[in-house]
């Protein structure tokens, strides 16, 4: 035993082990709170949680720079603990927090308050650990899949409205078939290599002649797979229909650390098994990114739901981040990595809004739903404002930084032609932004039934405003985090 | 205090912007009390800049600078020369006269209106004094948001349609500048292998023709969008039309100036070889005269007095651009003193309008007619501002627009020709409007008992009519102050003008004997 398994193993997992069994403690414990009311405790017990692997994640991080190490490998190289995956870690770490202090009211309003939706929550960001962290084919997948399984239950969560049904059917189905390609191309990878370490199959990549048709056929079907999990055209197509049936805090969590994890899956098997193919996937990427940015802000400018509007801008975004890694270089990647957490906090925060207008009795997601929200509550449709100028990236909030680094990343590599296409998106997107700036501002107000708000809801939007505008106006924390995590 | 007075004059507005969030919306005079103040102070905060500021000193002055993004090379740099201070007092003087100019007119969410206007001083101001790339270019932007709400809430019937095409014209052209800058900017971790946006290090790039082509077409679809020049002048029109004065007086004055002031600031000494290329300076004189002649025919055919004078901004600003692709000291310093006469004469003429609106309630010119015997100290203050604006000698628009010709002369003889046929337009579409609407008998019965200028209004005009008049009678000491920079810009662009071309320049106007003395 002792041979597979020691006290570094241990150390590594922490965070995954607190967050399974802070999850498990919920399901056990759920019959302690009979009254639904008293449901909104689990929230406490979440963020109990999230502290506990926030210290076993500074822990690791302390380590690392304690001894100077640029990684921490654990299980015979099963897991890689790096920069990289913590950066991506805390990206998680920050969405669960805030999906788990706003959730409480939401659920109750929408009379579907349980217990497995907190251990749920617990459970899908432990399978983003491993997506981040993992550095073997098999934990990668079934870090993966732990937390799609989570997202299949989460987004059917409320079992009574057909149309959160129909997502789930719907996401899972496309899911599991995407799962397959992907897979398949690992299975491909494995007969190139004859081991699931990804530094192994990096080494049989690389060692293969270039525009190799077995490697050609591992790449396409591995990318099928993750780009299905990022939302890019043309597999962007479950996106819209889950975002809009699935809860709204679900939503929230889906397009950020559902998005985020992918990310760093992407990056994990581009930049490692693949990086030697680059010739070969970079064309095909950089068609898909204009896909997924045409399809996005063009579909986008012509919704009226709102959930439905920022799934699209959601795509879109993927389209944006899909670009670092097209120029590939250090800035790209850097990009990619400000890119994420920016717009973790800045698309959280413009679906807390969308949460906020969700009452008894009113569903509040059509964009009349909005309309003259700055006569009713100032501070939420400023808030919007803020949110929505940074997803479009208007200096100075902190979307401009991700956009920033990623058109530099692009004029690096001299890819200007797609460089003023992503640009040119810009004010697409300005344009179906603002149609809810507009709604929100000028329009009249029909309904006054007050914002459903909580405690946690306004401690959400404001650790979210206040980072969407601190980071824009004095980045240099946050940059000096991403370079450090990504310098390689 | 005299170190850091630039910053003061650029963040008063925004300090007095924080404080009004403070005050309950209901308490609307008191909002307007304290944004009058916040303006008045702003104007005599920048007082200072004018006495302290040091003529024969060349490059920037009240220089600040520290690090502010040092992991990109971004600086927190301002500093201002004789170009810039001028602009500066241009947008101090018409962004406290906007807000008081809309004590009536605005009466609807009153605390928004102003809080955007302070937000918007501040992000003019900020574009200005900005020497570093990064800062000016959030600067940049920050100045759309507040204005798509001027327009888009407290706008004319078509307001939201004005708005968002102004948001999104203005938009696309910084996106793709925002790429010029980038390239600007990864060339210079090429070759010096650091990464600085300070205007001061990247002038120091020696970058092939063919890539300065490419920036400075980028810079210019930025530029000229916001100048704007044709054929990207489509948004204006409907921008000033729909705004509310005060909206469109800064939009004309300040707003549109941001864009000349960039092809000075950024593309001529950045990209000076593709700034004295000559497809590229053919190509932005023909599209500047142009503007000029298109422009005037344009008003010439108005029925609506705004949009007579929004497109009269077209024609005007064609100059400006014409002024500064001559590339030499008179057309450069004759485009600047224009740019501040256009800002006092065009706000005038649209502080004029507003007046009228808030009375009468409609700008169709055929609605009016003989109000000089009803109102006759609006008639003359309208006739300064018109007389101003059609370049008669005497006030500030003939100093600028003469100047701006001996630089388009010197340049070509074609281009003057075309440029002099745009001021004989401007003088008959301004001169037409005046009678229509002034002289005459009283036609329509509604304009017989209107009331003539309050003492309010009338404090709105003095300022800017004691201004126009300075310019026009007394320009010696604007020249004195655009000497320096506009020497620098010319030397960068042309290094062999102050030697080989001093005969050609040596017929100058009294005002310009020391540009070219200068050599």
């Amino acid at each position: 035993m002792n041979q597979f398994y020691s006290a570094n193993e241990t150390f590594a997992l922490t965070p995954a082990i607190t967050l399974a069994l802070f999850g498990c403690w919920i399901l056990v414990f759920d019959f302690l709170f009979v009254n639904p009311k008293q449901k909104r405790y689990f929230a406490l017990v979440v963020v109990a949680g999230l502290i506990f692997v926030g210290i076993g994640l500074y822990r690791q991080q302390a380590y690392l720079t304690a001894n100077g190490l640029s990684e921490l490998t654990a299980f015979s190289g099963a897991l890689r603990i790096d920069r990289f995956a913590l950066y991506f870690n805390w990206v998680f770490e920050l969405a669960t927090l805030i999906i788990a202090i706003v959730s409480y009211n939401y659920l109750e309003i929408e009379g579907e308050h349980h217990g497995e939706y907190y251990a749920l929550l617990l459970f899908a960001q432990c399978g983003m650990f491993f997506l981040a962290t993992g550095a073997d084919l098999i934990t990668l997948f079934i870090g993966l899949e732990l937390m799609a399984l989570c997202f299949y239950v989460m987004v059917g969560f409320l079992r009574t409205d057909k149309r959160s049904n129909e997502a789930a059917m719907k996401y899972l189905l496309l899911g599991a078939f995407s799962s397959g390609f992907l897979v398949y191309g690992f299975s491909v990878m494995y007969g190139l290599s004859g081991s699931t370490r990804l530094t192994d199959v990096a080494a049989a990549v690389a060692a293969r002649p270039a525009w190799d048709p077995v490697v050609f056929l591992a790449m396409t079907t591995t990318a099928v797979g993750l780009l299905f999990k990022i939302s890019a055209a043309p597999f962007h197509m479950w996106a819209p229909d889950a975002y809009e049936g699935a809860p709204t805090t679900i939503t929230a969590y889906l397009s950020v650390a559902s998005k985020a994890a992918s990310f760093a899956f992407l990056l994990r098997i581009f930049l490692g098994p693949l990086a030697s193919a680059r010739d070969s996937w970079e064309p095909l990427l950089a068609a898909v990114a204009i896909l997924t940015m045409t399809i996005g802000n063009l579909a986008a400018i012509s919704q009226t739901n709102i959930k439905r509007l920022l799934a699209y801008s959601s795509i879109s975004h993927a389209g944006y981040m899909l670009l670092g890694l097209i120029a590939g270089n250090e800035t790209g990647i850097q990009g990619i990595a400000v890119y994420v957490l920016v717009y973790a906090f800045m698309n959280l925060g413009a679906f807390l809004v969308v949460i906020a207008l969700r009452r008894k009795n009113i569903i509040g997601e059509d964009l009349d739903d909005m309309a003259g929200l700055m006569y009713k509550s100032p501070g939420y449709a400023v808030l919007m404002l803020i949110f929505l100028l940074s997803l479009a990236g208007i200096p100075p909030t902190a979307g401009f930084l991700g956009k920033y680094y990623i058109f530099l990343s692009l004029i690096e590599t001299h890819h200007y032609f797609l460089a003023v296409i992503a640009t040119l998106y810009v004010a697409v997107a300005i344009y179906y932004y603002f149609r809810i700036v507009k709604i929100m501002f000028v329009g009249e107000l029909t309904e006054k039934a007050p914002l459903a708000t909580s405690f946690g809801l306004r401690l959400a939007l404001g650790i979210t405003g206040v980072l969407t505008l601190a980071v824009g106006v004095y980045p240099e924390p946050i940059l000096h985090l991403a370079q450090s995590s990504f310098m390689r | 205090m005299d170190q850091h007075l630039l910053s003061i004059v650029l963040f008063t507005p925004l300090a007095g912007f924080a404080v009004l969030l403070l005050i309950p919306g209901s308490q609307k005079n008191l909002i307007k009390v304290w944004a009058n103040l916040v303006g008045f102070a702003g104007f005599l905060i920048s007082l200072p800049l004018v006495s302290r500021f040091d003529k024969s000193v060349s490059g920037f002055q009240f220089q600040e600078s520290f690090d502010w993004i040092p992991s990109i090379g971004a600086h927190y740099h301002i500093g201002i020369d004789g170009i810039s201070l001028l602009l500066i007092m241009l947008t101090t003087l018409i962004g406290f006269l906007a807000i008081l100019s809309s004590w009536n007119a605005i009466d609807e969410r009153v605390k928004s209106y102003y809080a955007m206007f302070l937000l918007l001083q501040t992000g003019m101001i900020g574009v200005f004094v900005s020497l570093d790339f990064f800062l000016f270019y959030v600067f940049w932007e920050l100045v759309l948001v507040p204005m798509y709400f001027i327009i888009g809430v407290w706008g004319g019937p078509r307001k939201l349609y004005a708005a968002i095409k102004f948001f999104l014209y203005t938009l696309t052209g910084s996106v793709l500048m925002l790429l010029g800058i980038l390239t600007l900017y990864f060339q210079y971790h090429q070759q010096f292998s650091a990464y600085t946006f300070e205007i001061a290090d990247l002038i120091k790039l020696d970058l092939p023709l063919g890539l300065q082509q490419w920036v400075f077409w980028a810079f210019f679809i930025g530029f000229a969008i916001k100048v704007p020049m044709f054929p990207f002048h489509t948004w204006l029109p409907d921008a000033h039309v729909e705004a509310p004065t005060a909206g469109s007086v800064i939009l004309a004055s300040v707003l549109l100036k941001m864009g000349t002031y960039g092809f000075i600031r950024f593309s001529l000494p950045l990209v000076p070889k593709a700034s004295v290329d000559q497809t590229i300076v053919q190509v932005l004189a023909v599209l500047s005269i142009i503007g000029i002649i298109y422009g005037a025919l344009v008003s010439l055919m108005q029925q609506d007095w705004k949009k007579l004078v929004a497109y009269s901004s077209v024609s005007h600003l064609g100059f400006c651009t014409l002024g500064i692709f001559a590339l030499n000291p008179n057309g450069l310093a004759g485009s600047v003193l224009q740019q501040i006469n256009h800002g006092i004469s065009t706000g005038m003429l649209f502080l004029i309008i507003g007046v009228i609106y808030e009375r009468r309630h409609t700008r169709e010119i055929a609605e009016y007619g003989g109000l000089a015997h009803v109102m006759p100290k609006y008639a003359t203050v309208f006739a300064i501002a018109m007389l101003s604006s059609a370049g008669l000698p005497l006030l500030n628009g003939f100093i600028g627009e003469f100047t701006i010709l001996q630089g388009a002369f010197e340049a070509s003889h074609v281009w003057a020709a075309f440029s002099v046929m745009g001021v004989i337009l401007g003088a008959a579409y301004l001169l037409w409007l005046y009678q229509r609407t002034m002289l005459g008998q009283v036609t329509n019965a509604r304009n017989l008992h209107l009331p003539d200028l309050s003492l309010r209004e009338l404090a709105v005009f003095l300022p800017l009519i004691a201004w126009s008049i300075w310019i026009g009678v007394y320009p010696k000491p604007y020249f004195e102050l655009l000497e320096k920079p506009v020497q620098q810009i010319v030397e960068r662009v042309r290094p062999d003008y102050y030697q080989g071309g001093a005969q050609r320049a040596a017929v100058v106007k009294p005002g310009v004997v020391q540009a070219g003395a200068a050599q």
